[in-house]
């Protein structure tokens, strides 16, 4: 859906209409400018209709981080800050690479576009990878919410090796049970967002053989330009989730 | 009601009139020119096809529920049997007929015709939508046969989560894939009004139906992808049992209800907006004058939608809310029955005075006014807390809903149906026909939901397959009620089916109304106009068409 809505001209046919300047003009539109215009007020709408769509999520950490504080903190404490700091970096450069692909496209430089775009997918890609090592962690600690789901870290938090001192303040049972809202809420959050990571690779795929081909270095850039629309917002869900799901307590006056 | 004789039908001498031979049915043929289609039009036709099969199958499941409750003894099924009927009902009912009605059909062939445009911004993204809402209908029509889904239309949770050993699933994914249909359909909309209006088209010379769509539109845009959310979250509950709707983890059901009713309050506008617009149509050409205080009726719409997102919580006033929320709730939900009102006594103010004729569109259009009234006055009603409290969940609430639902919406998809036909078929309905299948209609409707107030209001709860004998009577009226209202229903498809053949044919502007799509052909050429209109009058300016239809005659002549 997200490709049919980022390129209303995907498919088109030139040579029914002898009155066009570009062959993607498509026939209901008046001027290109209209056609230009519309796919772009089309790509806005849609990232509407995906903030509604996060926005139930984070309504719902809103209302479950108020109510369990304690074990919010304590299960995020858990989170590998390293992994999702190295992958914010990783994901603001893949941004970085897609706004110079962009502009590779409105300048018309084809091979600079297909390297972008390329450069583009490959930090995507790192994204995710990271992402699989996380899980996997996730995974051995038994924090994957359900019946595996295992509490008795943050009832008997383990010793720290160097201190000597317990890595967290024990939480009483009933507490430490609310710890599987806060990983249901980060697997639910986190994995959506990788869902459209994963939908916008496959798009890049996709953009990436189109541009080899040169359909988008002569002038017509809208695809291209949807499309970096879609992975900056993509983009931009992570910088909320970071710093919510990883750092609730970590900063300087929390100590 | 003296000018009832005449009429201001104006049809072609049919001794020689011909529908045109080149329109966008006949523009090409074959089964994949209408299943790869990016008309608009042609995509309002396969529309109006599927929502007409699942409304008969929603129908059918009504049929079952009042012959269940013809008898206060459960007699004809099992009660789990039951809450199955009344769950297919609603999901059926709701989501694959009452939020597509107008917009999908009505709205998607004359929203680009009288914005002059030549199709829908994203011809692709509607067809995609069409084919989201079969993949959905399939789905539920899939749940049918596996043995159904016994939830409710709500999928109340933990109802939902962690009793029910029925196909909840299936259903989920089902109203998941139809939302993003109505998601696109609002989208593609919302950019085709702001950007392919006609020259000369300003905001303040669309018609009215084209003002209650673009509410509806961003009802269906901001509203929707919550009750994605609120699915998936069902769905991940159920199938995993991750906690963040149970109790016993620390889950909030009331969570749910939230995000269920953020989407679904605003979804009943999104059903009525819509058939507001055409009333506003069907008023103004039946009484040939402009719609009374039209900036008044443009921006109502507005308001509906704006008004609409804030009054989900009336929804749980018996859920445990904060009394003071609950409170601030009940005073926003009687807010909304200003702009409600804002448009009935427009429409009133438009019909005083006018040369009013009574056409079946027209007599529809009169069933709406009475019946929504009646549905949106008892909705102020359910509105204040006290009286909430006592009719909540019995059939007041059923008779309510059905009231602005049927007896608004349907009757207003009805008359839109009846008035646009010639211009989606070229030819005519047969007159005294749809007469007669209007009025049955309206009296079916009363007989059958008008019981059902009283019922409620004496403590007959909804959603029970068994009730004391006291309620027979009652029950009985509104069975047979039902009855006279299916063949109320069933009338129509026979007599449209009909009239495609046999119909008189009905030239351009059978209703010498001022719409830009009334000065096309009927039906319209796949491209809607040869060249793009210039929009040089304000909407409804009869004085204009007169002027018009006077020129061409002179130059004809």
């Amino acid at each position: 859906m997200d490709s049919a809505i980022a390129n209303p001209q995907a498919e088109h046919d030139a040579a029914e209409h002898e009155h066009v300047y570009l062959p993607q003009h498509r026939h209901h539109f008046e001027t290109e400018e209209q056609q230009r215009e519309a796919g772009s007020f089309g790509m806005w709408l849609f990232l509407l209709t995906e903030i509604m769509f996060f926005g139930g999520m984070f309504f719902a950490y809103l209302l479950y981080r108020n109510w369990y504080y304690d074990a919010f903190v304590a299960a995020s404490n858990t989170l590998n800050i390293g992994m999702g700091a190295a992958n914010t970096a990783i994901l603001i450069t893949s941004g970085f690479f897609m706004a110079l692909a962009v502009w590779a496209a409105e300048v018309r430089k084809k091979n600079v576009l297909v390297w972008m775009l390329v450069l583009t997918t490959v930090f995507g890609a790192a994204f995710l990878g990271v992402k699989y090592f996380e899980y996997k962690e996730k995974f051995e600690l038994h924090h994957i919410p359900g019946a595996g789901f295992d509490v008795s870290q943050f009832i008997n938090p383990p010793m720290d090796a160097k201190t000597g001192k317990p890595v967290g303040n024990p939480l009483p049972p009933d507490v430490a049970q609310h710890t599987q809202i806060f990983f249901f809420l980060y697997f639910a959050m986190t994995g959506m967002h990788a869902l459209h990571m994963i939908i916008g690779i496959g798009l890049l795929f996709w953009l990436i053989a189109r541009s080899q081909k040169g359909d988008f270095s002569a002038g017509y850039v809208a695809p291209i330009e949807n499309f970096g629309l879609y992975w900056h917002f993509v983009d931009i869900v992570w910088l909320f989730l970071f710093p919510l799901l990883y750092l609730i307590n970590r900063h300087p006056l929390a100590h | 009601m003296s000018a009832s004789s005449s009429t201001i039908l104006n049809l072609p001498d049919q001794s020689t009139a011909r529908v045109p031979k080149k329109n966008f049915i006949t523009a090409e043929d074959g089964l994949l020119s209408w299943l790869l289609t990016g008309d608009h039009k042609r995509i309002a036709m396969l529309y109006l096809i599927s929502i007409t099969f699942f409304f008969f199958i929603g129908g059918a499941f009504a049929g079952l529920i009042r012959l269940e409750l013809l008898t206060p003894q459960p007699d004809l099924v099992a009660s789990d049997t039951y809450n199955k009927f009344f769950t297919m009902h609603g999901v059926i009912m709701v989501f694959l007929f009452l939020v597509p009605s107008v917009p999908a059909t009505l709205g998607n062939f004359l929203i680009p015709i009288m914005l002059g445009a030549r199709d829908l911004a994203f011809p692709k993204i509607n067809l995609l939508s069409w084919y989201l809402y079969l993949i959905g209908g399939t789905l539920v029509l899939t749940t049918m046969a596996l043995g159904g889904v016994d939830t409710g239309w709500t999928f109340t949770t933990p109802l939902s989560t962690h009793y029910l050993n029925t196909h909840v699933i299936t259903t989920a994914t089902a109203v998941f894939i139809a939302g993003f249909s109505s998601i696109f359909t609002g989208l593609n909309f919302i950019v085709t009004i702001h950007r392919m209006r006609c020259p000369g088209m300003t905001w303040f010379r669309m018609p009215l139906f084209v003002w209650s769509h673009y509410a509806a539109s961003i009802l269906m845009v901001l509203g929707t992808p919550v009750l994605a959310i609120a699915i998936v979250l069902v769905a991940l509950e159920r199938l995993f049992g991750i906690g963040v709707f149970d109790p016993t983890k620390g889950g909030d059901p009331l969570l749910f209800q939230h995000l269920f009713w953020f989407y679904s309050h605003p979804a009943v506008y999104i059903m009525i907006l819509p058939g507001m617009g055409v009333i506003s149509e069907v008023i103004s050409t039946f009484s040939r004058k402009r719609v009374f205080g039209y900036t008044a009726v443009a921006f109502s719409s507005v308001a509906i939608a704006l008004f609409g997102f804030f009054v989900w919580e009336h929804h749980m006033f018996i859920m445990g809310v904060s009394n003071y929320s609950a409170l601030v709730f009940s005073l926003l939900t009687m807010l909304v029955a200003v702009p409600s009102a804002i448009k009935i006594f427009n429409w009133a103010f438009t019909l005083q005075k006018g040369s009013i004729t009574f056409e079946t569109p027209m007599l529809y259009a009169f069933g709406f006014m009475g019946l929504f009234t009646i549905g949106g006055l008892t909705g102020v009603f359910l509105g204040s807390l006290g009286m909430d409290i006592h009719l909540t969940e019995t059939y007041f609430i059923v008779a309510h809903f059905h009231f602005v639902m049927v007896g608004g919406m349907l009757m207003a998809f009805l008359a839109g149906v009846h008035f646009w036909w010639p211009k989606m078929t070229g030819r005519m309905y047969p007159e005294t026909l749809s007469k007669m299948a209007a009025v049955i209609t309206f009296i079916g409707f009363n007989l059958t939901f008008l019981p059902q107030f009283i019922l409620g209001y004496l403590g007959m709860p909804r959603r029970y397959h068994a009730y004391p004998p006291e309620f027979q009577i009652l029950n009985v009226l509104s069975t047979a009620g039902a009855t006279v209202l299916g063949i109320g229903y069933m009338l129509p498809i026979l007599y449209l089916a009909w009239s495609l053949k046999y119909g008189a044919v009905a030239g351009d502007n059978p209703w010498q109304a001022t719409g830009l799509e009334w000065q096309i052909q009927s039906p319209p050429l796949t491209e809607n106009f040869t060249t793009i209109p210039i929009m040089d009058h304000e909407a409804y300016d009869y004085e204009w068409l007169e002027h018009k239809t006077k020129q061409e005659v002179t130059t004809v002549g």
